[in-house]
């Protein structure tokens, strides 16, 4: 425990009003515990860390960490990262979105991010739910569910996000939860160590806009729900099909080594500058 | 010693290349341009029109050739108007000054709106004599310098050279040459309105080394 | 017009190839975009330069909202950064602008106006983006916005953009429309060092002691650039002086009053406007872009007919040249404002006016510019 105080007071920027604008029962806190803690792990400088966040409970993330934080628009963060990965590919870029953030208003770029392979680590925190303006549905709602846009139940389908990234190209992609911090740290201190496009989904309740309208009594009920709802990777492949639907798999899900797109842009730069002489 | 004292003297000459899209007529505006404001020193504004077709539809380059600034950069009352399709004679014909000069590649314009107009089946040529069609606005280009008293043979053909990739130049050349070769054949010198000051662009360019 | 000097490189160049000729020698490093007509040829032409230059950087975005986005992030990074556009694009660009203004982010947009609304006429000018380019984006904001008649001058207009970006620590808008950006011209290459180039001013104070939006007598505060150890805070929320968000009144009042004092202040600095023949004007011509070339052969013209005609040319568009204005509103009878769109300048010019002279507008939104003869006969009318 007395480690985890001394790196709040490493890695939090002191001259910031606390408190923060996080409920109770909130997992983003859990999730910034884990990005600091992996931080710490790769032994990087603060000054060579950016953290980019999009709009909502987790873009508010950024202004508490002592890094270069970059608070920018709704759903675009990635290419604002995009753009500071290309300008200085020295740094690291960490990019912290939500799920209405990268899915729905930033789809487009989440997908073109991943296609482009850009050299970052992006963490979506999902908690199914628009929680800082007031509980609407999200891309990741899921189907049947109540929040203030859908009284009646969601009828759409909900965004797979590992399926998504996986798609679109993205170089190592995985699904961790707040319940499970310490698999949570794995798996962000292994996807900030590795070059290109790492996408972290983070499965993290929110009581107070989707928990409540969805029959969940308190935030510890969610964590509990989460626990008996996950299942390992492992373990999950090897469930019978039929059952498969009942459980979420959480793990690492793909693992490719190809270069970053800032990596193959200096390498093209290299040829042509050399070219030219 | 002014380089510009030689040159002829010109206020707003007005001249519109106009044909299909794919005839390579932006590019032949721009050789064109290219030559008359950096090889022979005189101020030039290109401007084009063009749909949203890449072949096909229609295309047109615009040039204003003058001795003094340029202010309004697009064409009103033309000088020259190249015509390479029936569309292009028909839509620009009424642009031209009472005095200015049409001409026509006659293997596309079957009716002229006049009878009198400078007239080469450029298309033709391009196919039979030089093999490729694609040399058209270089056969073109080589009339038009026929013409233009002011516009020098020989750094049109340099403009030419610095414009296309060392592949193809020679066959342009050939093109450029068939053309201004055809042109002083049929259309005989350049209209008198023109002419005054030929000689004084002649004389300069024997003093150029190339 | 700019002068012919002797010696310097002539080229024969398009108003777009200006654009990046012009960003090349403000020390643009740094282009995000996504290909749309009229201005594509600058994107094409960053995409061969770029990457060519020791430190340049092109990238080809997924669409406008993210090559702007794009161009922040690296603009925060410390780059000088550029990206072109036309309308529609322009349109998706303004919620980046906002908040460019909002973080106080250095970047040039070029914007080659072609017809609107919506998909309107890609291939035809028109100047109708003006007072979007002015109010596009939401929320009180300061704005710098451009415009370029010429292709000397789009080389030109673009150094100048990049100069009051860094300066002013500002979005600069360089508003071009189709004629302009298609026309091709000689034009000469400045030598090196010809041109100031300038830079944007840097902390000279320690991370400990700096605040990123503190409020100094200029009211530029120093950027500090990702990276460079200052581990600022950046937010599009209204912010305190060390960049966190705040909702107290005072800090709100004090930093949108310093965002507008910083562009206000040195209206003198940023204003720029091409006088012809106004001395003796009784007809005054307000124009910008290409149809200030129109109106210029059409004052020569009406002045061999024996009219005291005079133009002048809106290089700065926003903030609004008013001195210039209103002088020449005092001493002419009538104004008359031609331009590609139903007015949008003429209400800047009606408004500086204020009643004191006859205010009459030459509008076309036919895709086609505005003809000298049609600026000639208006005068004639007067």
């Amino acid at each position: 425990m007395s480690e985890v105080t001394q790196l709040i007071h490493q890695y939090l920027r002191h001259n910031k009003k606390f408190p923060h604008v996080l409920c109770p029962g909130c997992g983003h806190g859990i999730a910034m515990g884990s990005i600091v803690r992996s931080v710490h792990a790769q032994g990087w400088s603060k000054d060579d860390v950016v953290v980019v966040a999009g709009i909502g409970c987790s873009g508010r993330i950024a202004v508490y960490m002592d890094f270069n934080t970059v608070h920018t628009t709704h759903g675009r963060a990635l290419t604002f990262a995009t753009g500071i990965k290309m300008a200085k590919p020295e740094m690291h870029v960490i990019v912290i979105m939500g799920d209405g953030d990268a899915l729905s208003i930033g789809g487009n770029h989440l997908i073109h991010a991943a296609r482009k392979n850009i050299g970052l680590t992006a963490i979506i925190l999902n908690n199914n739910i628009y929680g800082m303006t007031g509980g609407q549905c999200s891309s990741t709602t899921p189907t049947g569910d109540f929040s203030m846009t859908t009284p009646y139940g969601q009828l759409e389908k909900s965004f797979d996000i590992v399926e998504l990234a996986r798609a679109a190209g993205a170089n190592f992609v995985a699904r961790g939860t707040a319940f499970h911090a310490q698999q949570l740290d794995r798996i962000m201190t292994t996807a900030f160590g590795r070059p290109g496009f790492n996408l972290v989904e983070v499965f993290t309740p929110c009581h107070t806009q989707y928990g409540r309208k969805n029959k969940f009594k308190n935030p510890v009920e969610m964590y509990k729900h989460i626990s008996k709802t996950t299942m390992p990777l492992e373990a999950w492949s090897k469930l019978e099909p039929e059952k498969r639907a009942e459980r979420t798999p959480v793990g690492v899900f793909v693992e490719r080594d190809e270069p970053g797109l800032e990596e193959r842009y200096m390498e093209m730069k290299k040829k042509l500058l050399g070219s030219a002489q | 010693m002014s380089k510009k004292a030689k040159m002829q003297e010109l206020n707003r000459f007005e001249l519109r290349l106009s044909g299909l899209g794919g005839q390579g007529i932006i590019t032949l505006g721009k050789i064109l341009g290219t030559a008359l404001a950096l090889g022979h020193g005189y101020y030039v504004t290109q401007t084009q029109s063009y749909g949203p077709e890449a072949r096909g539809g229609s295309s047109r380059a615009d040039l204003v050739i003058s001795s003094h600034p340029i202010s309004y950069p697009k064409t009103e009352n033309l000088d020259l108007l190249v015509a390479l399709s029936q569309e292009a004679c028909n839509a620009y014909y009424r642009y031209l000054k009472p005095n200015g000069v049409l001409m026509v590649d006659t293997s596309m314009v079957a009716n002229t709106p006049t009878n009198v107009y400078k007239g080469l089946p450029f298309t033709t040529l391009a196919k039979d004599k030089i093999g490729l069609v694609q040399t058209l606005n270089i056969l073109v280009l080589g009339a038009v310098t026929h013409l233009l008293p002011f516009a020098g043979q020989r750094r049109m053909k340099k403009a030419v050279e610095q414009a296309l990739p060392p592949k193809i130049q020679e066959i342009n050349i050939k093109a450029f040459n068939l053309g201004h070769r055809e042109a002083a054949k049929h259309f005989g010198d350049a209209p008198a309105v023109w002419l005054e000051a030929e000689e004084m662009a002649d004389a300069e360019e024997d003093t150029e080394h190339v | 017009m700019a002068q012919a000097k002797k010696k310097r490189t002539e080229i024969f160049a398009l108003g777009n190839e200006a654009v990046v000729e012009g960003a090349l020698i403000a020390g643009c490093t740094f282009y995000a975009g996504y290909p749309i007509t009229p201005s594509s040829e600058i994107m094409e032409i960053m995409a061969a330069r770029l990457p060519r230059t020791p430190e340049g950087v092109f990238l080809q975005m997924e669409d406008e909202i993210g090559s702007l986005g794009a161009a922040i992030g690296a603009s925060l990074a410390g780059r000088k950064v550029m990206t072109a556009t036309s309308g529609p694009g322009f349109s998706l660009m303004q919620e980046h602008i906002g908040y460019a203004c909002m973080v106080e982010s250095p970047l040039v947009i070029v914007n080659v106006m072609r017809g609107g609304p919506s998909t309107g006429l890609p291939t035809s000018p028109s100047q109708g983006d003006v007072q979007q380019a002015r109010w596009g984006t939401h929320g009180d904001h300061p704005i710098i916005v451009l415009s370029a008649s010429d292709v000397q001058e789009c080389l030109e207009m673009t150094v100048r953009a990049f100069n009051m970006a860094e300066k002013y620590r500002t979005p600069v808008i360089l508003l071009l429309d189709e004629v302009t950006a298609h026309t091709r011209e000689k034009i000469f290459l400045p030598e090196p060092g010809e041109y100031e180039i300038l830079e944007r001013a840097v902390p000279s104070v320690p991370p400990e002691w700096f605040k990123p939006y503190e409020d100094t007598a200029r009211g530029v505060p120093p950027v500090a650039p990702i990276g460079a150890g200052y581990r600022t805070h950046i937010t599009g929320l209204t912010h305190d002086p060390m960049g966190y968000p705040t909702q107290r009144p005072d800090e709100i009042n004090t930093a949108m009053h310093r965002m507008f004092r910083k562009i206000d202040q040195f209206f003198d600095d940023i204003q720029l406007v091409d006088e012809f023949l106004t001395e003796d004007a009784e007809i005054g011509i307000v124009a910008y872009g290409s149809v200030a070339r129109s109106a210029r052969l059409a004052v020569t013209k009406a002045r061999e007919r024996g009219y005291k005609v005079g133009l002048i040319t809106l290089k700065t568009l926003f903030p609004f040249p008013k001195p210039s204005v209103v002088a020449l509103a005092r001493k002419a009878k009538c104004i008359l404002v031609p331009e590609m769109n139903m007015g949008q300048m003429s209400r800047e010019v009606k408004r500086v006016n204020n009643g004191a002279t006859r205010v009459r507008t030459i509008n076309r939104v036919d895709g086609s510019i505005i003809t000298p003869s049609e600026i000639l006969k208006s005068i004639t009318q007067v």
